[in-house]
């Protein structure tokens, strides 16, 4: 490669090489299905799809906790990544950066994501839930006590995902048996091994839940 | 000289209670800030270029077109040209740039030119090892040779290996750092287990004061023996800062980066015969091991072999260390201790079988020859029944069907005694108490026990103790290793707030018209012993101290902890398997763990580092290991995918039990993070080999491997 190229164009070659993942994001449409049709083809050829961005920064809006946010990215930005190191909201973890130990998961549309994976292009319209929201108005879920009295963290490191998976998973089943919290943590890796105390607080928390939602119902009903 | 000792056991109203973490919320609810979450204003991101190649000479390093990059800051090389890379992923050079995305847009365009090497990155086999190998020199005791022919000996020679693993801390390597060049001071946040040494060592590289140096860190992601040094990449970032004019800089290894030179443990492999007399005493020792920690690693401590069971009385050890092209080893919780266990518990069991002996029956006969006969007798015997041992022990291979059942036991030790430790206790006239000590929470809840001494030590509750820790402005604590942080700023925080109590008997006495000495804190008062209806309240007394402060501080000697704290601890796991001899799969149903232990201050995150250690080491024994390509000479499963750890669901059921007893609590405080790590890994393969018949020699326990020892296709290690 010759040095007298552009950076830009330079760039163009890394990224086009095949092997950067981060580069090849960098250059993927914001429009749904980019990351699929670009593993298939190759990037540097295709036609450039209708509605592409980048590869500068653009602002876009997110919705996170209940907040319009607006947020610059560029098109190749996570959604962990705008939150963290544009947006200071730094609960959500950055560790394997590749969609495997979940430390960085959030609740988007209600179902859990790997932010890590989600493009922040690609989150516009849709409800996004950080950690933060846990215990926002100075009320906390449920799940967050729980974690802390089953001493169900050591470095911490995971515990946002922990919990957030674990919300994810009690949003979609209230009443889980022991062998559905394991299988539903599955998707989360902790280093400190902290599993038996967080096994056991997704059960209280979702024992609390469920007589928080029973003394809702009588105080309706009354 | 002031009493420092504890409250007798019954008398304790916070000490040894199952107080919950004091910052388990914060945590919880992702509210704690951790190194890398800090972002000062002005922050700019740098991003490395490492080796691809495990040996290789550079040639050049050519930054121009990076420097022409979009949003570049500034770009620092390591390796000039002539450097010799040792592994791959060896620091080249760092680049800033305004975002991450464009430092690592900036880093690509780096062009490094490599005269590549021969290079050697497996050490399995020491044949191929040749001049890399370093051998030791042989240890002689007693005459292991005769002692294997003696008439009725029964001896037994095996293999035994367990990969290179890596800490795989979940927050990276890494640091924010600031240079303002102007007035040559550095803000430094980085990701440390020394929150008060680290900055030294920034300086030392940096060849600045260490006054120079502020060392701040809330929370650690993790650490395990990796976080010690402030590293090339803290030295490099904190240089980047300041050609880009004092910017803070933010470099955290990406996970590649992160497993492959972040730190890892060593290897061990090795051949090792063991004998025994007709009624199961160990009579003889033979073991040739080898490993490697890298290309200047630390090496294994063969010494310790045969392990915990000392005093066999006819040994020879050999030993070589392997230096190979690949990423240095650091501590890893527990060093030495878990590798010389599996090669030592398993050969005894292995010499079990074939004496057709249960295994706890042999352990048991062999325990005077540990240095703590009574304590292992006993945790064998607590053990065994917890796990049910009589009922569900079946000899080797007998277990029926094709989803076969094992148990299988080890024994561990540590020493854990507390680290030098320094502590300021204030006791404000307004009442306010502040405890100030340069350590670090590793997640351990190195906050809460400190608060809980404090507040035993006052008679006050712990919400009315500021603690303030994780910062190099306060009095200066040992680095969080070796599990001596318990023990050293418990003994630390006991000494100044009982120092700082004495002053303000002192101050009360008049009023109260005794002697200081017959004064005792209670229930937030300060009162004449015994006496509740002679007494100030904690404020009133506290106002006694007119417009001065008292500020006294307290120091943990290692060399004289004054009962406060001690080492040397004993414990026995033994493990419940199920293993399908058609898939290789095994499955943990079952540990348990009798964990000899000190004075509690905190049953409960006492009960987490137990758990932890545990956890930890079912993820060596049955999942993780380094690969390293021949081929490129590169680690190639540096991520969370293919480097396995184990999920909420492969752990099984953990039954930890304490020996909380008042002998025991007279030994002061021990730590706890290491030994728990110990006898996991052993027994979990003691259990494997007792359930499938035969014994899968080289960990990780996957599929690959247990099938491979069934027929009989293990690769031979030399």
């Amino acid at each position: 490669m010759s040095s007298k190229k552009k950076p830009e164009q330079e760039l163009q070659a890394v990224r086009t090489s095949g092997f950067s993942r981060r580069g090849f994001l960098g250059t993927a449409s914001a429009t749904a299905g980019a990351v699929g049709g670009g593993l298939l083809e190759q990037p540097a050829q295709a036609a450039p799809p209708a509605g592409i961005m980048g590869p500068g920064e653009i602002e876009i809006t997110l919705t996170i906790n209940g907040k319009a946010t607006p947020v610059k990215v560029e098109p190749r930005t996570t959604l962990l990544d705008a939150c963290r190191e544009r947006l200071e909201i730094t609960g959500a973890k950055r560790v394997c950066d590749r969609g495997t130990c979940g430390a960085c998961t959030m609740l988007v549309n209600g179902k859990t994501v790997y932010a890590c994976t989600a493009l922040a292009v690609d989150m516009t319209g849709k409800k996004i839930e950080t950690i933060e929201s846990l215990t926002a108005g100075g009320k906390a879920h449920p799940i967050v006590p729980a974690f802390a009295n089953h001493d169900a963290q050591q470095c911490g490191y995971c515990t946002p995902g922990m919990v957030m998976a674990s919300k994810g998973l009690l949003d979609q089943t209230p009443n889980p048996t022991y062998e559905q919290v394991k299988a539903g943590l599955g998707g989360n890796l902790c280093r400190c091994g902290t599993y038996v105390g967080i096994r056991k607080a997704v059960l209280d928390a979702a024992k609390e839940l469920r007589a928080n939602g029973a003394r809702k119902n009588g105080g309706s009903n009354a | 000289m002031p009493n420092y000792s504890y409250p007798p056991m019954e008398n304790r109203r916070v000490i040894g209670k199952r107080i919950t973490r004091l910052d388990g919320v914060e945590k919880s609810s992702g509210k704690a800030k951790y190194n890398s979450d800090v972002r000062p204003a002005g922050t700019i991101h740098a991003v490395g270029v490492f080796s691809p190649h495990a040996h290789a000479r550079v040639k050049s390093v050519d930054t121009s077109a990076a420097e022409r990059a979009p949003g570049f800051a500034a770009v620092s090389v390591v390796a000039k040209p002539g450097t010799e890379v040792n592994w791959a992923g060896q620091e080249i050079a760092f680049v800033a740039a305004d975002t991450e995305e464009r430092a690592r847009d900036a880093a690509s365009l780096i062009k490094v030119e490599y005269e590549v090497l021969p290079h050697l990155v497996r050490e399995e086999n020491l044949a191929k090892a040749g001049v890399r190998g370093k051998p030791a020199g042989e240890q002689v005791t007693g005459d292991p040779d005769a002692a294997f022919a003696a008439a009725g000996t029964v001896s037994h020679e095996a293999e035994y290996g367990i990969p290179v693993i890596t800490h795989c801390c979940l927050e990276p390597h890494g640091q924010v750092v600031a240079w303002d060049g102007a007035a040559n001071q550095i803000k430094y946040w980085p990701s440390t287990q020394t929150v008060s040494a680290v900055g030294g060592d920034l300086a030392k590289q940096l060849e600045l004061p260490a006054t120079n140096i502020h060392v701040h860190q809330d929370h650690i992601g993790g650490g395990f023996g990796s976080k010690f040094q402030s590293d090339v990449w803290g030295a490099e970032a904190a240089r980047l800062s300041k050609k880009a004019g004092g910017k803070p800089v933010k470099l955290y290894l990406d996970r590649r980066e992160e497993l492959t030179i972040a730190g890892v443990r060593p290897s061990v492999f090795g051949k090792v015969k063991l004998s025994a007399n007709a009624s199961g005493e160990l009579t003889g020792w033979d073991s040739t091991t080898w490993m490697t920690g890298g290309f200047a690693g630390g090496g294994l401590n063969a010494d310790l072999l045969p392990y915990v069971f000392r005093n066999v009385a006819n040994r020879r050890i050999n030993h070589t260390a392997v230096s190979t092209n690949c990423g240095t080893s650091r501590a890893w919780r527990a060093p030495n201790h878990p590798q010389v266990c599996y090669i030592t518990c398993a050969a005894m069991e292995d010499l079990a079988a074939k004496m057709k002996m249960d295994p706890v029956e042999f352990f048991l006969k062999n325990v005077d020859k540990t240095a703590r006969a009574g304590t292992y007798r006993g945790q064998i015997m607590k053990a065994a029944e917890m796990i049910g041992w009589k009922k569900n022990w079946k000899p080797r291979g007998s277990s029926p069907g094709t989803v076969k059942r094992g148990l299988g036991l080890a024994v561990g030790t540590w020493g854990g005694a507390g680290h030098a430790s320094q502590c300021r206790a204030t006791i404000n006239p307004d009442g306010s108490a502040v405890v100030e000590i340069g350590s670090q929470d590793l997640g351990t809840g190195t906050r809460t026990i400190i608060v809980q001494v404090a507040a035993e030590t006052y008679g006050l509750p712990m919400n009315a103790i500021t603690l303030k820790l994780g910062d190099n402005m306060y009095p200066a604590s040992g680095a969080s290793g070796g599990s001596t942080t318990v023990g050293g700023v418990s003994a630390s925080t006991r000494k100044a707030t009982v120092n700082a109590l004495d002053k303000l008997f002192a101050a009360v006495a008049p009023s109260l018209g005794v002697p200081a000495e017959q004064l005792e804190a209670v229930d937030s008062k300060i009162q004449v012993k015994g006496n509740p209806a002679k007494s100030m309240a904690w404020k009133a007394a506290c106002g006694k101290l007119g417009v001065s402060a008292i500020v006294e501080t307290g120091a943990n000697d290692p060399r004289n902890p004054m009962g406060l704290t001690t080492g040397g601890v004993g414990g026995c796991q033994m493990a419940d398997v199920s293993v399908d001899v058609e898939t290789g799969v095994v499955k943990l149903n079952k540990i348990v763990a009798v964990q000899d232990i000190g004075l509690v201050i905190n049953p409960k995150t006492a009960d987490s580092q137990v758990y932890g250690g545990i956890i930890m080491g079912i993820c060596a024994a049955l999942y993780e290991e380094r690969v390293m390509d021949e081929m490129t000479g590169r680690f190639v499963n540096a991520d969370m995918e293919f480097y396995k750890l184990a999920g909420a669901g492969d752990i099984g059921e953990i039954d930890v039990q304490f020996e909380i007893t008042p002998d025991n609590d007279k030994r002061g405080v021990i730590g706890l993070g290491e030994p728990a790590t110990v006898p996991t890994i052993a027994a979990i393969a003691n259990a494997v080999a007792n359930a499938i018949g035969v014994r899968p020699p080289v960990l990780p326990l996957t599929a690959k491997n247990v099938l491979n020892a069934l027929h009989n296709t293990t690769r031979r290690l030399a």
